[in-house]
């Protein structure tokens, strides 16, 4: 029960600096402006043409692709493998589960190694290629250490030492309706959700701001017709 | 040429160099005297409480730029930069790496502004700015020649050019400014021009140069200066009036305008395109600068504005015109404001208004440098991509034999000449011989296959730096021609008018 307890605290606890802290971040890029234009060219010249670009750029990673197919693909497997991975474990959030859960629970189970092969291949990449051991600071090493640790305690519940998941839905069920459920203390479990607890807290303090950034950034998301139509924001706007 | 800086040897493979620390940490400009500082606004040497004015300037322009704010929060260190930059594949210095040079910015913004930096500086790599920090800021955002290359291959479109700009308005602004920006800059606001060249002078020179073209054509060609109500006011870089091989540029705009009919004049007042004020991230200056072509347009009583040959002048022109300079309701609205020389040749072409004779130009075998910052800051005509597009046509429509390098070093790929961004010095000499090296490489490679003798560019910084270094590569240095001079080579002027 104190475990319960205990976790079911630090959810909260992570929830809320999860949600204040990337809501305070996208509120301070939206409110920051940006003088001139400044997108990377060729660059579309409608608005429709920049959700293109940014749809191009989300999905698969367009540019990266350009730049280098060895991080492209690591970073293209762990992510693809990441959000079908998220999306399966809306069943445990949801009663009844929603009919296209369902349908991706084979693929979501499997997307797990892709997810971890593809950390694992950047991590590599980390200690492998002069340029990026470079570049890379303790909390880069961390941070991956820290989603391979979780996609791995996953695979393991999935795959080795079942956990007692009726009883883990009944607890996130719980949580999300303020009638606390028993926790089952399957020590893969556990370790699989204090570190998930970790990741949210640190979520808006750290790189993975990426997931909100890129859609702020001015060299993607501005429309090339600043000739047709006058551009003016923060001290340009000015006279 | 300098007998001890040597050009690194072309790479066999297009392999990427191992990192080589520190081997560009001797590289750096001559600092500003304290006269030239204070003539662009900045203090004139090394303030008293320099931490504390740059930590302060430094949260000062993130608060105030978007990209700032989002760049510095959202690199990921994936690496995808890290063999993009010319001078990292010239120098192998790994501070010349995109996120390297971002990271000696982004180590003090966290230190000072981040949870993370404030709490746990040892884990994610912040540091106070301190001495160490604040020389390795002025050796290598003086290594940053701001191309937008990286910004290219980056998945979140991070632009170091911006990073390495706020980096020198900080240096700036406790008084260890660059020497060459900032004396050009105060030559601009007394005079007019980059080069301090009087209107006297001028006049001169371009009645010289009238001469000149009546000499080999037998045709009166006018170049005209501070001639009212001419409807075609040219803004153009003022290296155009006399260093080689602008000026054959010149020459080219002065007998486009000519054989096509339209009344046009340069301003001795605002006799320069170029707005160094960029380089250093200076919007008072920037926007001072851009401010004397408003006034001469307005005084002038032109209908059109249009720019000559010249990269970041292009941006400047294209990109921040209107908002600084703004709105160009006086102007012809049938005509884009501005609009550069390469799209009135180009629409002229169209239209049939040019008389020009391809095998003028029998003689060359020419390729195309695309300028970094008319390739990714700024566009020609109405499609993405139009600057790419059109300087080629305009040099088909002029020439019967012309060749691109290879497509990984052209269009929006193009690798920077080396001279950019404010580092066109001969202090910075060595660093701009190494840059050079993956743009001499693409050069080599269409000289072996095609016999490719001329090099056209439409950026008077790309033609002054190669007109420099491609003896060091063992290249002809008249290899370099401005775009206008094989217009202006085809054009038959004898048969109109």
């Amino acid at each position: 029960m104190i475990l319960t307890v205990i976790f079911a605290i630090l959810f909260y606890v992570a929830v809320a600096l999860f949600s204040i802290g990337i809501v305070r971040k996208i509120v301070i890029y939206s409110k920051t402006p940006q003088p001139l234009k400044i997108p990377t060219t060729p660059a579309p010249t409608t608005k429709a043409g920049v959700v293109w670009r940014l749809f191009k750029e989300v999905t698969v990673f367009q540019s990266l692709f350009k730049a280098n197919k060895w991080i492209w693909i690591f970073g293209w497997l762990f992510h693809f493998g990441l959000l079908l991975v998220l999306l399966r474990h809306l069943r445990y959030f949801t009663e009844p589960v929603w009919f296209w859960v369902n349908w991706l629970q084979p693929f979501g189970k499997y997307a797990g190694f892709a997810m971890v092969v593809g950390l694992l291949g950047l991590w590599a990449r980390r200690f492998l290629v002069d340029r990026i051991r470079y570049i890379s600071s303790p909390s880069d090493h961390l941070m991956l250490l820290l989603l391979i640790a979780i996609g791995s305690s996953g695979l393991v519940m999935t795959f080795v030492s079942h956990t007692d998941v009726v009883a883990l839905k009944s607890f996130v069920l719980g949580l999300m309706y303020f009638d606390l459920q028993i926790l089952p203390d399957t020590l893969a479990l556990l370790i699989h959700l204090a570190l998930v607890i970790v990741l949210l807290i640190i979520f808006p303090i750290s790189k993975l701001l990426h997931a909100p950034g890129m859609f702020f950034s001015p060299t993607r998301n501005q429309v090339d017709n600043v000739r047709e139509q006058r551009h003016v924001a923060g001290w340009s706007a000015k006279p | 040429m300098a007998a001890d800086i040597q050009a690194p040897p072309f790479r066999e493979y297009p392999t990427i160099p191992v990192i080589v620390e520190n081997s560009m940490a001797h590289s750096k400009p001559y600092v500003a005297k304290p006269a030239h500082q204070e003539s662009v606004g900045f203090p004139g040497e090394l303030v008293e409480n320099w931490q504390e004015v740059a930590v302060a300037k430094l949260g000062e322009l993130v608060s105030g730029s978007r990209a700032l704010q989002v760049f510095l929060d959202t690199c990921v260190k994936c690496g995808a930069c890290t063999d993009k930059c010319h001078y990292y594949l010239g120098t192998q210095d790994p501070n010349n790496m995109p996120v390297a040079r971002q990271d000696l910015l982004r180590k003090v913004y966290r230190r000072h502004y981040t949870f993370a930096g404030k709490y746990f500086p040892k884990l994610v790599g912040a540091v106070d700015f301190d001495e160490e920090v604040r020389d390795q800021w002025y050796s290598y955002f003086h290594q940053c020649s701001q191309c937008r290359r990286c910004s290219v291959f980056c998945p979140y479109g991070i632009d170091t050019a911006e990073i390495s700009m706020a980096g020198r308005e900080v240096l700036d602004a406790i008084g260890v400014g660059q020497k060459y920006s900032n004396e050009i800059l105060g030559k601009v606001h007394v005079v007019g021009n980059n080069l301090g060249l009087p209107k006297p002078a001028l006049v001169n020179t371009l009645e010289g140069l009238e001469e000149d073209i009546k000499d080999d054509t037998g045709v009166d060609v006018r170049v005209p200066v501070d001639q009212k109500n001419a409807d075609v006011l040219l803004i153009t870089p003022s290296a155009d009036f006399f260093a080689e091989p602008h000026i054959d540029g010149l020459i080219g705009y002065a007998k486009v305008f000519h054989q096509a009919g339209i009344s046009w004049t340069l301003s001795s007042y605002a006799s320069e395109a170029a707005n160094f004020s960029m380089f250093i991230g200076s919007k008072d200056n920037l926007k001072k600068v851009a401010m004397r072509i408003r006034d001469a347009a307005l005084d002038l009583g032109v209908k059109r504005i249009v720019v000559g040959e010249c990269g970041h002048a292009w941006r400047v022109a294209y990109s921040f015109w209107n908002t600084l300079i703004g709105p160009f309701d006086f102007l012809d609205p049938k005509y884009p404001a501005p609009q550069h020389i390469c799209e009135v040749t180009y629409d002229l072409i169209q239209r049939g208004a040019l008389r020009l004779n391809k095998e003028a130009n029998d003689h060359r075998r020419i390729t195309f440098h695309d300028s970094c910052n008319v390739a990714r800051a700024s566009r020609m005509g109405n499609i993405p991509g139009g600057q790419f597009l059109i300087p080629r046509e305009i040099l088909k429509a002029c020439a019967n034999h012309f060749y691109d390098m290879a497509p990984e070093t052209i269009h929006e790929n193009t690798f920077c000449c080396g001279g950019g961004g404010g580092l066109l010095t001969d202090d910075l000499m060595e660093l701009r011989v190494k840059g050079a090296l993956p743009r001499m490489e693409a050069l080599a490679q269409v000289v072996q296959e095609y016999d490719v003798d001329t090099l056209v560019a439409i950026c008077a910084i790309c033609k002054t730096q190669f007109a420099k270094v491609l003896p060091y590569y063992n290249f002809q240095m008249n290899m370099i021609t401005s775009l206008h001079q094989i217009v202006g080579d085809a054009i038959q002027l004898d048969t109109t008018h």
